[in-house]
């Protein structure tokens, strides 16, 4: 274990323990033929939460372990640990996107139909904001909810939804009114079952192979009156602020794949030989490995930063969204540079290294793209 | 019944050990933890408990050791141990395996356990010999390398690991057991667990609270000494068969074992 690092005190770090143990005796074995079964298991959900781990953040009064961020951060990092990206965003979509705004936004009744089962692992939630048309631009997002007596109805299509094949409830984004946009849009819990007018189609990906990603289309979709989350048109501000969390926990993720990453490489570079001594024997190999662990350094130190200000209660819009822009580039050209060093071996399935530099390509576009994170520092630094 | 359960805090696996040479003890510093295969001794105890086959009223753990020690036993609470005991006495410090066996059967003998529990070894020291020592101190039969227990009434009916396959073998609480590692996989903690740990009760006592006779305890007492250290020395380069053709290879490593009369 490392050395203490603030936030996080000796209890996080006996968290963190019991966390890495149990990845990676129960999941990490799996993670290659989940990739290439493109899919993992749904028990690994009750798994997890037999381990207490879907409900790290949650009261313990919905059956969560009464814990905070500061320990759902130790789950984002280790969960790098699977060797499979695709594993761990399934996971973490369930625990960062999709079950929080219930948590902070629904009524209790929704919360003991969608939290209680959530962090029993025994409903699998989906995040469904992104559309064919409207990605970056989520004001733009057109999927329609008509009020019915009761209730109301959805039409329209969500697209790249992790877990969306999966899932048994989706919060979903939708327009309830005719413009739409930042005063228009709703959250609706969408929630499977029979002729539900709901048909998903997961999508081939370059990475995360083992998580679901799919297009899912509603037509007709009755959703009940009880199932609004939050104010009626009020979601565009609920939809910005659960990025937050959402970034962090990417960048938390980015870290932890990182040091390992880099721990692996090391390992490799000092076992193989090239003319005659170690690949670390030669200064370039050397060197580079050199600034890869001070990318790794400042990526850590800028993330635990924003962590920090974030447990604490401030806005740290601006920190948080450096820390995302920082890390998910670096760890793509981190993990590049890890399969350079691997040489041939680096393009072979067989080794982790061209997975995990698969995996880290979503980073720079996903939970708010790179341009998205500039144009949002533009704003905040009065530009 | 009650169960007490061994446990003590090691450098961490990943920490290289060494000796200080100018102390001849195990140089400690560095990151932590609780041994690993007391982690064993607590999850025995845990399934003991679970099983319903006899009520266990309390499963305590009792270390010796320094201050930072604390941190071992809130791990081990943290795996079910309901409350734990903490000698920690300079009086104590540098006792080799003889005289931490007495301090720690003095410890238990406050506890009056029916079972006393514990790794096979530690991961530092590794004797393999502190359940022998309690025991005797404490009277009580001893059992080492178990890997299955069963419980019945007033005794156990333990596998214990053997050269060439296992014993079976009955034993009369109370008991002393140190287990082997392959008697079950620890349960990993969970946050409930983790968090609830620092609230378990915990007792710090002194050698004079456990009664123990300080002219039996500490560096200065210890029977064993360290008087010097060298590493080993280094192997000879095996010989290394390339593998072209097998049948080659296979006839090349019998003809080297046969030279040496090891078939
Ligand atoms: C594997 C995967 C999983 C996903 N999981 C989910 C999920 O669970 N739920 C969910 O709702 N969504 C999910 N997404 C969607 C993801 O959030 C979007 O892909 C992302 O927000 C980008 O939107 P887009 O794909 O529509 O790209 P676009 O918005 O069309 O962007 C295309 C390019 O244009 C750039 N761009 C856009 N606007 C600007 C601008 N104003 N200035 C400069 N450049 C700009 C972008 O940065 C990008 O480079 C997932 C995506 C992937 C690939
Ligand atoms: C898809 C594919 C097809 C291929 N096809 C063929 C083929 O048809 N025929 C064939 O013969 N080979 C082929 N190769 C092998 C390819 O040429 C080698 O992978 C390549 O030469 C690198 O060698 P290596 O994998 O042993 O890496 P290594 O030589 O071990 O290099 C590992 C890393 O160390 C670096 N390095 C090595 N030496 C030094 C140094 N002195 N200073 C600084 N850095 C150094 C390298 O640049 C690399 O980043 C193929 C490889 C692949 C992946």
């Amino acid at each position: 274990m490392s050395t203490l690092t603030p936030p996080f005190s000796d209890e996080h770090e006996h968290l963190r323990q019991s966390i890495r143990g149990f990845i990676e005796r129960e999941l990490t074995p799996h993670a290659q033929q989940w990739e290439e079964d493109r899919w993992f298991p749904d028990e690994v959900f009750g798994k997890l939460a037999a381990q207490g781990l879907l409900g790290l953040k949650y009261p313990e009064s919905y059956g969560g372990q009464g814990g905070d961020y500061l320990h759902e951060a130790v789950l984002c990092e280790e969960l790098a640990r699977t060797g499979s990206g695709g594993t761990a965003a399934g996971i973490g979509a369930h625990v960062n996107i999709a079950t929080p705004p219930i948590w902070k936004f629904g009524t209790e009744d929704q919360k003991q139909r969608y939290l209680v089962p959530a962090i029993r692992g025994e409903k699998i939630g989906a995040l469904g904001i992104t559309e064919p048309g409207a990605g970056s631009d989520v004001a733009a997002l057109s999927t329609r909810a008509e009020r019915v007596d009761g209730g109301w109805v959805v039409n329209g299509e969500k697209t790249y939804i992790t877990n969306g094949v999966r899932a048994h409830f989706i919060v979903t984004a939708v327009k309830t009114t005719q413009e739409g946009g930042h005063h228009g849009t709703s959250f609706l819990i969408v929630e499977r079952g029979e002729d539900d007018g709901i048909t998903t189609s997961k999508l081939e990906k370059l990475g995360w192979h083992a998580s679901d990603t799919a297009t899912i289309s509603f037509q007709d979709t009755f959703v009940a009156e009880e199932n609004l989350l939050g104010e009626l048109d009020g979601a565009f501000k609920l939809i910005m602020a659960n990025f937050q969390w959402e970034r962090l926990a990417m960048s938390l993720g980015a870290v932890g794949a990182m040091q390992i990453a880099w721990e692996r490489t090391a390992q490799f570079a000092r076992d193989r030989e090239a003319f005659g001594r170690p690949l670390s024997g030669h200064q370039a190999i050397r060197h580079k490995l050199a600034d890869m662990a001070t990318s790794v350094y400042t990526c850590r130190c800028a993330t635990y930063d924003a962590l920090r200000r974030f447990v604490a209660g401030e806005d740290p819009l601006r920190e948080v969204t450096m820390a995302k822009l920082l890390t998910q580039r670096a760890s793509f050209e981190l993990m590049d540079q890890c399969l350079q060093i691997h040489g041939g071996a680096g393009y072979m399935r067989e080794y982790w290294v061209e997975r995990a530099a698969r995996d880290a390509r979503l980073g720079p576009i996903g939970g708010g793209s790179d341009e998205i994170m500039r144009e949002i520092l533009g704003r905040v630094l009065g530009l | 019944m009650k169960i007490c359960v061994l446990v003590k805090e090691v450098p961490d696996a990943a920490v290289e050990k060494r000796i200080d040479p100018s102390t001849g003890r195990m140089d400690r510093s560095g990151e932590k933890n609780l041994n690993p295969y007391d982690t064993h001794a607590i999850e025995a105890a845990m399934q003991i408990k679970e099983g319903g086959a006899v009520p266990v009223e309390e499963i305590v753990a009792v270390t010796m050791g320094p201050d930072s020690a604390v941190r071992a036993l809130h791990k081990a609470v943290s795996l079910g141990a309901d409350r734990s005991v903490h000698l920690s006495d300079p009086a104590v410090a540098g006792s080799d395996v003889a005289a931490t066996g007495y301090a720690l059967a003095k410890t238990l003998q406050r506890e009056s356990p029916d079972l006393v529990l514990l790794g096979q070894q530690s991961d530092d020291g590794e004797c393999y010999t502190i359940g022998a020592v309690v025991a005797e101190h404490l009277g009580m039969p001893s059992l080492t390398q178990v890997i299955k227990m069963d419980v019945e009434s007033d005794a156990l009916r333990c596998e214990r690991q053997a050269e060439y396959g296992y014993d079976t073998v009955q034993i009369k609480l109370p008991a002393v057991i140190s287990v082997g590692d392959a008697i079950n996989e620890p349960r990993y903690p969970s946050l409930k667990a983790i968090m609830g740990a620092k609230k378990k009760p915990l007792d710090a006592i002194t050698a004079a609270d456990a009664e123990i006779d300080a002219s039996k305890v500490g560096g200065e007492n210890s029977a064993a000494q360290w008087i010097a250290a060298k590493a080993p020395p280094a192997k000879a380069a095996g010989e290394i068969i390339e593998d072209e053709d097998t049948g080659e290879t296979v006839e090349k490593i019998i003809a080297w074992l046969d030279e040496r009369k090891l078939i």
